[in-house]
């Protein structure tokens, strides 16, 4: 891994909703290393797609950057003001995949214009040659009958080739950066299984460095080289994906592990968190996962827990790290995984 | 199992057929389904989108009207014509969990309203009083609050949501629950929180449950046996430890290792094995449909059904 392509250093991120103000990114720190692929995971509600649409300048219009820089190639996104400057970033630099694929594509244009449409818009492809670079993409992505299938309709395709037609479009511009929003979520785990390992394949081939955002920790195992775990607005845990699997420090980590069913014991409860996550309206106290866990100690309800290290390439704010804290085991599922992995998956 | 005489069939189907379209356009969406849910189990249906898997669980509660063969519920055929008490104690005693709870909920309705509907068609006669006692006790038994009657959908969260649509189900009393993947449409945290009390009514209930779904690590979890479908035909059907232990069909197989496991050494090392229905050569050898071991049928013609036997010995 070299050096960073994209660096956020404190970023805040307030939102105005009916007069009230929602703090939706509190004070995040990230470095995206070039190359590499980056899982951001957390709940519905944490700041995951906030977080990134910061990257690429599509806040909705009552959201702004409160404080905090990000600078992408040592260009500083955070002073941009008009589209304009915008446009250079989008899609040529940093290009984007949505989770829904069927929202996602123009219904009254067909596949093959759409994609030509992303060729043109940021190369300098023309007519024939933005054609065959068209043909060559739906190959790409592993689209059967090239010819025919650019003539269809997006109607014409089901979910899991229109999410292909999708990343056609996202790396018909030659991005550097590629953010896949819950890229699988809609789609069933066989096709889920085929797309994950679809852009693993683009990535190489394309030198890709990808993001993907997540809720759900078991899809990222195989695609991710780090993962980030946001919890109210906050990035409160990042390491390796072996780390953060084998060997998680903050206990949302903990529990967001011990609530998959692959980890569960048959005819026992699984682990649920218990409670909601905070309200970002208000200002947030210590450590935001405290009211929900039910081992907190005193001072996280108090003071909010700076970033301890555990290893170079993995940190947690947590105050059980503290020198000073009582010991806590992590529950018996998480052990049991770092231990034995899982298993009973048909061998 | 060694309690196979005492369980009692509560639901079996027979021979399904389901077709959609007319002549040309035509379309076999179940093809020959023929499987019995014993009284108190989770039985689990599993397969890709487009494989049959929500026609089943919809032919069975007569959404869908099937072309051929039958349901009997314990013993008493209900699809087709029945008499209108039948109906109505059918109504009453199978209800349905549906996918996404934020297009499954009525929005212009308050939740009272929704979760009495049930009520008001079931032919008898209910007053106010009752009927919000009813209310507030099927609120309280998904653990919202039962204040919460006089609200509207949007004011609640998706797993908040979801537990309304199992209490618009629970309010029937009902002994027999589709769930047609009930938790696919979820967070993860807010996952477990809806498989948990799933199973903690059908812990104090005794409910049955059809477990619709399209991922086996779910399945694995909530199941006690698995029918696995593919393009509205069974390919396999067999306890949950049994199918996790040899999968034998290849369609099997191929949902099983597309599993996401949250465990990095061994997803690093993991192939995805692609099914094509194109490498059976049923031209000659017909397959058919065999309990390889007791309990665990697959289909297959001699030639495949040969090496499952194999497999299953090792």
């Amino acid at each position: 891994m070299s050096e960073p392509i994209l660096s956020v250093r404190g970023l805040n991120v307030m939102f105005n909703l009916r007069g009230k103000r929602l703090h939706a990114i509190r004070g995040v720190d990230l470095d995206v290393m070039k190359g590499e692929s980056l899982a951001i995971v957390g709940e519905s509600g944490s700041g995951k797609s906030v977080f990134v649409k910061t990257f690429m300048g599509l806040l909705d219009a009552n959201g702004w950057i409160d404080s905090g820089e990000i600078t992408y190639n040592g260009e500083k996104l955070t002073d941009y003001k008009t589209e304009k400057q915008w446009l250079k970033i989008r899609g040529g630099e940093i290009a984007m995949v949505l989770q829904d694929p069927m929202t996602s594509l123009n219904p009254l244009k067909t596949i093959g214009a759409q994609i030509i449409e992303a060729i043109e818009l940021h190369r300098p492809l023309r007519g024939r040659q933005s054609y065959e670079e068209m043909l060559s993409l739906l190959r790409d992505v592993g689209i059967p009958e090239p010819e025919r299938r650019a003539k269809q309709y997006p109607h014409e395709f089901s979910g899991g080739m229109r999410q292909r037609v999708v990343i056609a479009i996202a790396v018909a511009c030659r991005p550097k950066v590629l953010i896949c929003d819950e890229p699988t979520t809609a789609l069933d785990v066989t096709i889920q299984a085929q797309i994950l390992g679809l852009i693993r394949s683009l990535k190489a081939k394309y030198n890709l460095t990808t993001v993907y955002i997540t809720h759900d920790l078991g899809v990222v195992a195989n695609v991710a080289d780090r993962i980030a775990v946001m919890y109210a607005g906050d990035i409160i845990e990042i390491g390796t994906c072996d780390e953060v699997f084998y060997d998680p420090k903050h206990p949302y980590t903990w529990a967001l592990l011990s609530s998959l069913p692959q980890l569960g014991e048959k005819g026992e409860n699984l682990y649920s968190i218990k409670g909601t996550p905070p309200n970002l309206f208000a200002e947030v106290k210590g450590d935001a996962f405290a009211p929900r866990n039910p081992q907190a100690l005193k001072i996280d309800f108090v003071k909010r827990p700076p970033y301890f290290e555990v290893s170079p390439t993995h940190k947690a704010k947590t105050w059980l790290l503290d020198p000073r804290a009582p010991k806590i085991e992590p529950p018996e599922s998480v052990r049991k995984l770092a231990a034995e992995g899982v298993s009973g998956f048909g061998e | 199992m060694a309690n196979e005489e005492k369980r009692e069939v509560l639901l079996s189907v027979r021979g399904m057929e389901v077709c959609f379209g007319k002549r040309r356009q035509r379309f076999k969406a179940v093809d020959d389904v023929s499987f019995d849910i014993y009284r108190g189990e989770t039985f689990g249906v599993v397969g890709e989108s487009g494989s049959g898997k929500t026609t089943i669980g919809r032919a069975i509660i007569r959404i869908h009207p099937m072309t051929r063969g039958e349901v009997l519920y314990r013993g008493q055929r209900i699809n087709g014509r029945i008499s209108r008490e039948l109906d109505r104690e059918v109504t009453r005693r199978i209800q349905m969990i549906f996918q996404d709870p934020m297009a499954s909920l009525n929005e212009r309705a308050k939740v009272d309203y929704i979760v009495a509907e049930g009520l008001y068609s079931s032919g008898v006669k209910y007053t106010r009083a009752e009927r919000e006692a009813k209310v507030s006790k099927a609120l309280s038994d998904v653990g919202l609050l039962p204040e919460f009657a006089s609200r509207f959908p949007h004011e609640f969260s998706g797993g908040q949501r979801q537990r309304i649509g199992i209490a618009r189900a629970l309010i029937m009393e009902p002994e027999f629950i589709i769930a047609d993947e009930p938790i696919s449409a979820l967070d993860v945290s807010i996952r477990a929180q809806v498989l948990n009390l799933m199973s903690e009514l059908q812990k104090q209930r005794g409910l049955t449950y059809l477990f619709i779904s399209h991922d086996l690590s779910v399945m694995k979890f909530v199941c006690d046996r698995i029918a696995v479908i593919h393009k509205g035909v069974m390919v396999e059907l067999a306890d949950c430890e049994q199918l996790f232990r040899h999968p034998l069909h290849p369609y099997t197989r191929a949902l099983l290792s597309a599993v996401p496991m949250p465990d990095p050494r061994r997803e690093k090392d993991k192939e995805i094995f692609v099914y094509d229905p194109a490498m059976h050569d049923y031209s000659v050898d017909k397959p058919r449909w065999v309990e390889i071991e007791p309990g665990h049928f697959v289909r297959g013609n001699e030639k495949e059904l040969a090496e499952y036997r194999e497999n299953v010995l090792k």
